[in-house]
């Protein structure tokens, strides 16, 4: 057995080698989003996959997340008495924090091992390598397309995440524990403010730019082979998932400092 | 114009402690067919892609049509690539692209360019393959392993380049079709008057392709003469390796 120093320095040095690696790759990724030129068709074709094609996965997800926080807020609630407060609570956890991470992890799954996998896929057929010697950079034609998709569409779906989970708490409310439906919609709508919309849009589109630069930075490493392809999708949702999740704790701990 | 349209000058690759390439030197002459035999492993494909500037030498220089090419990038890489082509051995389409935007893809891909236009030559070069119209809608995966070779070959010559680097061109085609491609890339080549670097350990398509042929071993080329040397080039090494023998100087690598 090795020295276990040795072992903690080689583990320590490989992790900040990676995100060495990781964040010299998303500058590229970056300059060739902010830097002409720009290949319109491809971008446009990102945002249907990324954007559209996600919708019915995130609403499904929105609409039970919504639905539970509802029966668990009444049910705590009713230990005090507080049981009128579900509709102000489910908004306001919806659209700070759960609307926002729930698309950031189910995004992580569908398209950031997506893009994982069908960039491993053409790396391992050379298509990577024929898109050069056509004089198409990878960063440019495949990488921007899919970051600059993902930070446009992820604000959006969020935003119908939102909405669709409130109604799933507003379900549950009024079919399910009596509560009128005119008034929980009111109560929604005079409790939410701009700022608790604001916090969630900018998570997301930090969210956005994790799932695609992650989706893209291992399906650009992938090892040959379908091992070396499925790893990279594995990889990638992993890594998304957990960057979603912390750097919405960090987010909402600045958040709440700055008084958002 | 003179001087060799590509030039390799002392290439030195090496992955990790695994050195490929120890010191290539290759030069190409304008409309010159040279095909470089090798086996498995011996760093041919290291050399192409050295060649394409899809991985930098670790020593050694590269010239194209006069100008040093080792660590180009931006415009100068790309007035080089607008002048050269490339068939990968997989083909290597883009399985989200049709066969006509495969074929087109730098034509669709210029800006200002009309995808009408851009259609009717990719038509017309799919023709020069001996590939129909009917074929142009479908996507890659849909049509056969030796008609996506074709439809790859079009997309190398389309723009018609002076240089076009075929690797591998025959591997994993039936003996019919691998003719087929044969005859193929030497009436393109032939046509255009553009020069051909081919990689291949397939001897008839070496011999039919070639004009010249070089044979690179433990990372440096051993011999170099005209196509209709190779049977009896005197080189104990090329000898084994054209005859197909087991027996000889070079290990089998199994």
């Amino acid at each position: 057995m090795a020295n276990p120093l040795q072992l903690v320095g080689r583990i320590t040095l490989g992790l900040f080698a990676e995100i060495g690696r990781l964040a010299v790759f998303a500058g590229r990724v970056k300059i060739a989003a902010v830097t002409p030129r720009w290949y319109g068709g491809e971008i446009l074709r990102q945002m249907v996959r990324i954007g559209f094609y996600s919708l019915p996965v995130v609403g499904l997800a929105a609409v039970f997340i919504g639905a539970a926080l509802a029966l668990n807020i009444y049910e705590g609630g009713s230990r005090y008495g507080a049981e009128q407060f579900v509709p102000n609570i489910v908004v306001l956890g919806i659209s700070r924090e759960l609307g926002a991470t729930i698309t950031g992890l189910m995004l992580a799954g569908r398209v950031s091992a997506g893009i994982a996998a069908e960039i491993g896929a053409m790396r391992v057929t050379e298509q990577i390598d024929a898109l050069e010697t056509l004089s198409a950079s990878r960063y440019r034609y495949l990488y921007a397309p899919r970051l600059i998709a993902a930070l446009a569409t992820l604000p959006l779906l969020v935003m119908a995440a939102n909405i669709i989970g409130v109604m799933g708490g507003w379900l549950v409310s009024v079919y399910g524990l009596g509560f009128d439906s005119t008034v929980y919609l009111r109560n929604t709508v005079d409790f939410v403010t701009r700022d608790d919309i604001l916090v969630g849009l900018i998570k997301a589109v930090l969210f956005g730019g994790i799932i695609a630069i992650m989706g893209c930075y291992q399906g650009d490493r992938s090892q040959a082979g379908a091992t070396g392809v499925g790893r990279a999708a594995t990889l990638s949702m992993v890594g998304a998932a957990v960057l979603v999740l912390a750097f919405n704790y960090v987010l909402s701990t600045l958040f709440v400092e700055i008084g958002l | 114009m003179s001087g060799p349209l590509l030039k390799l000058e002392g290439v030195e690759k090496s992955f990790g402690t695994k050195q490929v390439l120890r010191g290539v030197d290759l030069e190409v002459a304008r409309g010159q067919s040279l095909v470089v035999i090798g086996g498995s492993g011996s760093g041919k494909s290291v050399m192409l892609k050295n060649a394409l500037g899809l991985m930098t030498p670790d020593k050694g220089r590269i010239f194209f049509d006069g100008e040093d090419v080792t660590k180009a990038n931006g415009k100068a890489r790309e007035k080089m690539r607008a002048r050269v082509g490339m068939l990968f051995q997989s083909g290597a389409l883009f399985d989200s692209l049709t066969v006509w935007e495969n074929v087109a893809f730098r034509l669709i891909n210029t800006p200002g360019a009309k995808r009408k236009d851009a259609r009717e030559r990719a038509i017309e070069t799919l023709k020069k393959v001996r590939l129909g119209s009917d074929v142009a809608s479908l996507y890659p995966a849909e049509i056969s392993g030796g008609m996506q070779k074709r439809v790859s070959l079009a997309r190398s010559i389309i723009s018609e380049p002076d240089l076009i680097f075929f690797d591998e061109p025959t591997t994993g085609l039936d003996p019919i079709t691998a003719d087929a491609i044969n005859d193929l890339i030497v009436e393109m080549v032939r046509g255009l008057g553009a020069a051909a670097v081919s990689i291949t350990h397939d001897m008839a398509s070496a011999r039919k392709i070639a004009d010249e042929i070089a044979m690179l071993f433990e990372g440096k080329i051993i011999w170099r003469g005209p196509a209709a040397d190779v049977m009896n080039s005197g080189n104990a090494y090329v000898d084994q390796f054209v005859h197909g023998r087991a027996e000889g100087p070079i290990q089998p690598a199994i």
